[in-house]
């Protein structure tokens, strides 16, 4: 038999504020343990939680970049279960109502048709804290809770179950990581969790349209971890109902190291979170008024900017892909076409040698020691001939190295395109005498051995020589 | 609607309670009382009616996404019934 998985995702997507959802302690990375918390995030008695306003607009922000709509009337609500790294005994999240619902993402994997995801809802709540194992002074062999991340904001983006494979999963994933780093309202790291991921995964065989039962993935934290352990748990849930099995509906813990999910038979216990809405909280309403200014404030979308790169600068779709896999390189591609650089030029640039440089010396674009506006310049001294292609990129290692203008570099060390005929033709004719065999083969119809002579006149002039004026010279000359 | 000893049992449980039989039936007696006098609602035409979600007539508080210092580690800690260095000491919970 032939089955289907039926797969959707949640996603937790951590947002950029610089305090906590409910309270002003600081969400900053990295500090002592509990040392960023007070009676709100610690859930002392008596403490009130007030809502943190830049939360709701990064939600409502991420709700119309996902074709959500944006409920006039949404509350928070307590989802109630025992754990030591939850303080409170409960997390404040919503329930019904969430502040997002019935959005959708198009994607599309490659080679196939493009596809659209819906998005059931997004919803604001709080992190829990972190337990750390094996990492304590004290003596004993507990677990150790820091409650600094306790009561972080996060947004809950839950799709529907319209992911079919897990290639599909992770285009999705990726255009909606894409998009939230592109409004500035995460940073997307998965290693440090802030954006992390659950899937649901069921199978069901072809043609049914009765789903089949789900489990529940947890701590899947890249890309490559999604896909493989979607995989994994695909032919695990096959092989199980073909052996005559029935797939539980459980959480499962995906194990980076060797690649497969396990029961996680501590949350087997029955989920019975008895939400209620949070007497602390009251209702959040969403004017218009609000909604309109929030989408006034949108920056041009990932989606919106690959169209505009193509429609307006004539960019293939290759490339114009590649320039908007962050907001960052797409400024940077943006900046260096108003000051003056051709598109293609530009484009052909930032995806060649300077992502080759950002790599080599593991910066990134934000800080690239070549400003766009010195690119452009750069690209203008090969258009007009001033300096050829292939020592553009000597100069362009120098303006890396030395922050230099490139017409100063190009200028303090000689670079200067030589076009004139005599100085060429100079080289050529000795070239020609020392290589008299070559010129006899070419001569005899050997046209391959053009090319060498080419590289040799490049060489005797130090990458100097103006390669179009080279190729006229040398023709004429070898014809003879 | 009837409350039974088995219905506090799975409340007492999810609440980490640990009642006696006594107990359980004494509180099963009283949460059915309790749920017959709100049951009444149900005899009310409630239709157009949203669902009261809370009793105040507010909506709308925010603060501002502006940092307040901290209460610092030692006041954190300091009903703790187990600490070990800077964290809250808890029995051993391994996944």
């Amino acid at each position: 038999m032939k089955y289907q998985p039926v797969i959707g995702l949640e996603v937790h997507v951590q947002l950029l504020t610089d305090t906590k959802i409910f309270c002003g302690c600081s969400t900053k990375f990295g500090a002592e343990p509990n040392s960023q918390t007070c009676p709100v995030c610690l859930g002392l008695p008596g403490a009130l939680p007030v809502l943190n306003k830049k939360v709701v607009e990064f939600a409502i922000k991420a709700g119309l970049s996902t074709n959500c709509s944006i409920t006039p009337r949404s509350i928070f609500a307590r989802k109630n279960y025992f754990y030591p790294d939850l303080p409170k005994g409960y997390q404040i999240s919503q329930f019904e109502d969430p502040i997002c619902q019935w959005g959708w993402l198009d994607i599309k994997v490659e080679g196939e048709e493009p596809k659209r995801i819906g998005i059931t809802r997004i919803h604001m709540e709080e992190d829990a804290g972190k337990l750390v194992h094996g990492e304590l002074s004290g003596p004993g062999d507990g677990s150790g809770v820091d409650l600094n991340r306790a009561c972080t904001p996060l947004l809950e983006v839950v799709s529907e179950p319209d992911l079919r494979s897990s290639d599909e999963a992770v285009v999705y994933l990726k255009q909606l990581h894409q998009i939230v780093t592109w409004l500035g309202i995460c940073d997307g790291n998965m290693e440090e969790g802030s954006f992390r991921c659950d899937a649901n995964v069921s199978v069901m065989p072809v043609g049914s349209d009765k789903l089949g039962t789900r489990a529940e993935i947890k701590n899947v934290n890249s890309f490559k971890f999604v896909k493989q352990a979607i995989e994994y748990e695909i032919e695990r849930q096959i092989d199980l109902i073909e052996d005559g099995g029935t797939v539980v509906q459980e959480t499962r813990l995906f194990d980076p190291n060797s690649g497969k999910t396990r029961s996680m038979r501590s949350k087997e216990e029955a989920h019975d979170y008895r939400y209620f809405p949070d007497p602390d909280l009251v209702p959040l309403v969403i004017s218009n008024e609000w909604i309109e200014r929030s989408r006034q404030e949108l920056p041009e979308l990932p989606e919106q900017r690959q169209q505009r790169f193509m429609a307006d600068m004539g960019l293939p779709l290759c490339d114009a892909e590649v320039l908007i896999a962050s907001r960052s390189l797409a400024d940077y591609f943006e900046a260096g076409v108003t000051a003056g650089g051709n598109a293609k030029a530009v484009g052909n640039w930032v995806m060649g040698e300077i992502t080759r440089a950002l790599n080599d010396s593991g910066t990134s674009i934000e800080t690239c020691p070549v400003s766009p506006e010195q690119l452009a310049e750069l690209l203008k001294l090969i258009d007009n001939g001033t300096i050829s292609g292939k020592i553009a990129k000597t100069v362009f290692d120098e303006m890396w190295r030395s922050g230099k203008a490139p017409h100063l570099i190009v200028e303090e060390q000689g670079l200067l395109q030589v076009s004139d005929s005599g100085a060429i033709e100079g080289i050529i004719d000795e070239i020609m005498a020392a290589n008299a065999g070559q010129v006899e083969e070419y001569r005899g119809g050997k046209e391959k051995v053009f090319g060498f002579f080419v590289g040799q006149v490049m060489k005797a002039s130090k990458g100097k020589a103006n390669p179009t004026v080279v190729n006229e010279l040398l023709l004429n000359k070898l014809k003879g | 609607m009837k409350i039974t000893v088995a219905d506090v049992e799975h409340v007492a449980r999810l609440a980490r309670l640990e009642l006696n039989l006594g107990e359980k039936e004494l509180f099963a007696g009283q949460m059915d009382a309790i749920l017959g006098y709100v049951e009444k609602l149900n005899g009310v035409n409630t239709e157009g009616i949203v669902p009261t979600s809370h009793a105040v007539p507010m909506e709308n508080a925010f603060r501002e996404d502006i940092t307040k210092s901290s209460i610092g580690l030692e006041k954190a800690l300091a009903n703790a019934p187990d600490r070990s260095g800077s964290f809250f000491a808890v029995p051993k919970v391994i996944e």
